[in-house]
């Protein structure tokens, strides 16, 4: 009989290798899954996971969609260090994203070098206030933040649909549900000339930066990771949960926003209600792959990045569906949850105990 | 020894993870017997218990039930036997009644007719001495009537080896008394008894034989009666640790805190309340405050931390307000907190020593603009492990891997190295070792010659009447007047801890 018993100590080893394990795994089941569809798997999995990558344009693309992923995520390791299970990334960020175009739409005619940091900001501050409501929800009503969170979610996806099919709407666009295209001073530069990659992934770079300074460094990281770890250790210390709480989402709240901000104002140029394809979701994964570490979570949005590209490159190549990408990342996060128990726990073999008389289980329970 | 040997062991192995918990025990209790197994936290005692009582299975060893060979493979199988267990931490439902508390624990059959139950229960609980009404709700009960619902659950059930784990703990001295007697008459009539205990003098007064256990192993045997209470001390811990603490008297000063008629209304049904609680603390003095586990100590030890607010009354510290204050603004002005549980409120298990220095020493210039100065805390964590004596492989080592003793000269050096002003500790000595416990003694005692004032919340009643010049009693949220050490009997305080004083008289003492 196998017996899953607790390590007396946890592995660290485990820790690390759990991710690239979970990766294997996630290789070896989409090589059975291509063959059960009659693909060839080699094929599959060479378009999925290597083709993307192996040029210039590619890697650029790699970088465009790390972006969004990364911000989101680094913000959302704040708030996953405090045990705050803020599900609203995606929210923060359709409602950065929409922030943002309400103001680039306001100044499509305006040219200045203040206005694309005046609409990035304006995104950064629309994710915040959505992020605050969570926040308040749960500091004054003790709303479980996970649930706020998830149902923020779809509110914002709704008032952005309600902007591009009305206020926001483009008189000229042939009724297509878009806003007009933002004016040049409005728009990201690009970070290499001839491809789309643009200084979104500065911005993501630079928050995963923020976020390790702030764990290994800074007193209201500490605070933040004894909330976590520890609430009645933070409260007998006098760490306010209720102002770290506030941090953390905030935080969240912000880096999204600015991931929004950056994809209305980078590739798209424009809101179209397709703005995300999923990122703050995503950005979930790429938290708990990158073990909530700055490093951790670059490699992991990289990887993360990879499965939305590699998803469209087999919808071309080999007319798969949609459907893919969705697949590939949620196996990666099944296999990872399990891999994470061995963290914790171990194998042990067991030779069959004696079976229990009726009379002694029913005992057993009443003893429990 | 020609009696009938009720039950006897032989090398009984059992090894957890990490830890070989128990290591080649033998232990016999002939029936009549009152058996003492002695021993430090973590000598291996709860597991031998869990042994016998088949709550695990030992990895080798054999057991011998009135001389036959059994395998006993639940708590269940246990009972049937005739053994029964009264656990440190009771498992009563509040919200059911004595009567049910017991049918639940009985066969059906047995359980069903309640009216004849609740007549078995009053037999029992008669006869020996253990007055209980089969009809009261648990909640409503004392500790130490709780702990007779559980003995009577046990003897109700033909009980003919009763297994007590630490059953004094939880009770006052007058109640450690009727409970004595109970035992005494029930091994008369042939029960035998296993009294897991680390109260020598108890011991002493009541067991026929004692077994000490350390660190896994038996260290010896002895006949309690005839050997010295430090005889036995020495098998617990070994050769080489000192068992007391000298402590000169104590030189009080000015008044530093001023406690006047602190309430604070628990919103738990079954938590405890705080009542007009009215103390003052001099400079350069330790207060005591006893009491049974449950009264209201851990409320007032966080009113005083700042973790709750109190509801109404008065707290000054040098003239200074502080009842409004958060726990770390009243840490600013030198109040030094020592939590009953180190692991996971005194200390955050998985992290470091130095990281759980930043806990609470945050003001010592450990922290410039937000920024944690790694190279100073490492310094602190240091000079208190140095200064301490905490047997660690230095400050990068987890709280968790510490032993409880050495985690609590941690957590107290911590405290004491920010040089308090007040330090209120609460059971500091609890579950820790005889050697660290002398080390905890001595810090405290150190801290009050220096001029601080301690306010020392304890269930060790040896420990208060050692350290204190003044005791008062914790029961059901109110605090007894507080005496002079030297004119508190032991009586006098067993009745307050019982809530046997007058509030009026207590808010008049404290003034």
């Amino acid at each position: 009989m196998l017996l899953l018993e607790r390590r007396p100590v946890d592995s660290t080893l485990m820790r690390w290798t759990s991710p690239v394990l979970a990766l294997v795994l996630t290789v070896i089941t989409g090589f059975v899954l291509f063959m059960a569809m009659g693909k060839d798997p080699v094929e599959g999995l060479t378009f999925f996971f290597i083709t993307p990558v192996s040029d210039l344009i590619g890697l650029a693309e790699l970088g465009l969609k790390m972006a969004p992923l990364l911000l989101c995520a680094a913000g959302l390791t704040v708030c996953y260090r405090a045990k705050l299970w803020n599900i609203g990334a995606e929210g923060h960020f359709l409602m950065g994203a929409l922030g943002a175009s309400v103001v680039a739409v306001q100044l499509v005619d305006v040219s200045g070098f203040w206005v694309l940091p005046v609409v990035l900001v304006a995104g950064i501050v629309a994710g915040m206030l959505w992020a605050a409501i969570a926040a308040g929800l749960k500091t004054h009503l003790n709303c479980n933040e996970i649930l706020t969170t998830i149902m923020l979610n779809y509110i914002a996806l709704n008032l952005l649909l309600y902007a591009v099919h009305g206020p926001l709407k483009d008189p000229y666009g042939f009724g297509f549900p878009q806003s007009v295209m933002f004016g040049d001073a409005a728009l990201l530069p690009d970070l290499i000339p001839g491809t789309r990659l643009h200084l979104g992934l500065a911005f993501g770079l630079l928050a995963a930066v923020s976020v390790w300074v702030l764990f290994a460094r800074s007193f209201i990281g500490f605070q933040l990771n004894v909330v976590g770890q520890d609430q009645r250790a933070a409260a007998f210390a006098g760490f306010s949960a209720r102002r770290l709480t506030w941090f953390a989402f905030l935080v969240g709240g912000a880096t999204a926003g600015l991931a929004g901000a950056s994809e209305v104002t980078g590739p798209i140029g424009q809101l179209v209600p397709q703005v995300s394809p999923g990122y703050g979701y995503t950005a979930i994964i790429v938290v708990f792959l990158g073990r909530m570490h700055a490093l951790g979570i670059i490699a992991a949005s990289a990887l993360l990045a990879l499965t939305f590209i590699g998803g469209e490159m087999l919808q071309i190549a080999m007319n798969m569906p949609k459907a893919i990408t969705g697949l590939f990342q949620g196996l990666l996060l099944f296999y990872l949850l399990t891999c994470d128990a061995f963290i914790h726990y171990r194998i042990r073999l067991k030779q069959p105990a004696i079976k229990p008389t009726p009379k002694a289980v029913t005992a057993a329970t009443q003893e429990s | 020894m020609s009696a009938a040997l009720r039950l006897k062991l032989e090398n009984i192995v059992k090894e957890y993870p990490g830890c070989r918990a128990n290591d080649g025990i033998d232990l016999t209790v002939e029936s009549g017997e009152i058996h003492a197994l002695l021993g430090e936290n973590g000598a291996g005692k709860s597991t031998l218990m869990k042994v016998i009582y088949g709550v695990v299975q030992p990895d080798e060893g054999r057991m011998l039930w009135n001389g036959h060979p059994v395998k006993v493979d639940s708590p269940a199988r246990a009972r049937a036997m005739g053994i029964g267990m009264v656990f440190q931490h009771f498992s009563l439902f509040e919200t059911l009644t004595v009567a049910e508390n017991i049918a639940l624990g009985l066969p059906t059959a047995e359980a069903r007719d309640r009216r004849e139950l609740d007549q078995r229960i009053r037999e029992v609980s008669e006869r020996y001495g253990m007055a209980l009404d089969p009809r009261r709700y648990v909640s409503t009960l004392s500790v130490g009537e709780r702990q007779r619902v559980e003995i009577i659950r046990c003897l109700i059930q033909e009980t003919t080896l009763l297994i007590l784990d630490e059953p004094t703990s939880v009770l006052t001295p007058q109640e450690v008394t009727d409970l004595f007697a109970t035992l005494r008459k029930l091994a008369k009539e042939g029960c035998s008894i296993l009294f897991i205990s680390h109260k020598l003098e108890e011991v002493r007064s009541l067991c026929h034989n004692a077994t000490v256990l350390r660190q896994g192993r038996v260290s010896g045997d002895c006949r309690p009666k005839d050997v010295s209470a430090a005889d036995i001390a020495r098998l617990m811990v070994g050769d080489d640790t000192p068992i007391s603490t000298r402590v000169p008297a104590a030189e009080p000063g000015d008044v530093l805190l001023e406690v006047r008629d602190l309430s604070w209304k628990s919103s738990d049904p079954f938590g405890t309340s705080l009542k007009d609680v009215s103390v003052t603390l001099n400079q350069g003095e330790i207060v005591g405050i006893a009491g049974v586990a449950g009264n209201g100590q851990d409320e007032l030890l966080k009113a005083l931390s700042g973790e709750i607010r109190m509801d109404r009354g008065d707290m000054d510290l040098g003239g200074l307000g502080i009842g409004a204050l958060s726990p770390d603004q009243r840490r600013k002005l030198g109040v030094a907190i020592v939590p009953e549980e180190r692991l996971g409120r005194g200390a955050v298990p998985g992290m470091s020593l130095a990281e759980n220095a930043l806990l609470t020493a945050s003001g010592q210039g450990l922290v410039d603009r937000g920024m944690i100065r790694f190279g100073r805390v490492r310094d602190f964590s240091r000079a208190v492990i140095r200064r301490f004596d905490v047997r660690c492989n230095g400050e990068d080592s987890t709280a968790r891997s510490l032993s409880g003793g050495n985690l609590q000269k941690y957590i107290i050096g911590r405290e004491a190295l920010q040089n308090p002003r007040l330090l209120v500790a609460s059971h500091p000595t609890w579950g820790v070792d005889v050697g660290s416990a002398v080390a905890i003694h001595e810090a405290l005692v150190k801290l009050r010659d220096e001029g601080a004032s301690i306010l020392l919340i304890s269930e060790d009643l040896d420990e208060l009447y050692q350290l204190c010049s003044r005791i008062g009693a914790l029961c059901d949220g109110r605090l007894s007047p507080l005496a002079p050490t030297s004119e508190l009997t032991i009586e006098q305080l067993g009745q307050w801890m019982a809530g046997e004083f007058d509030s009026a008289e207590a808010t008049h003492a404290a003034a």
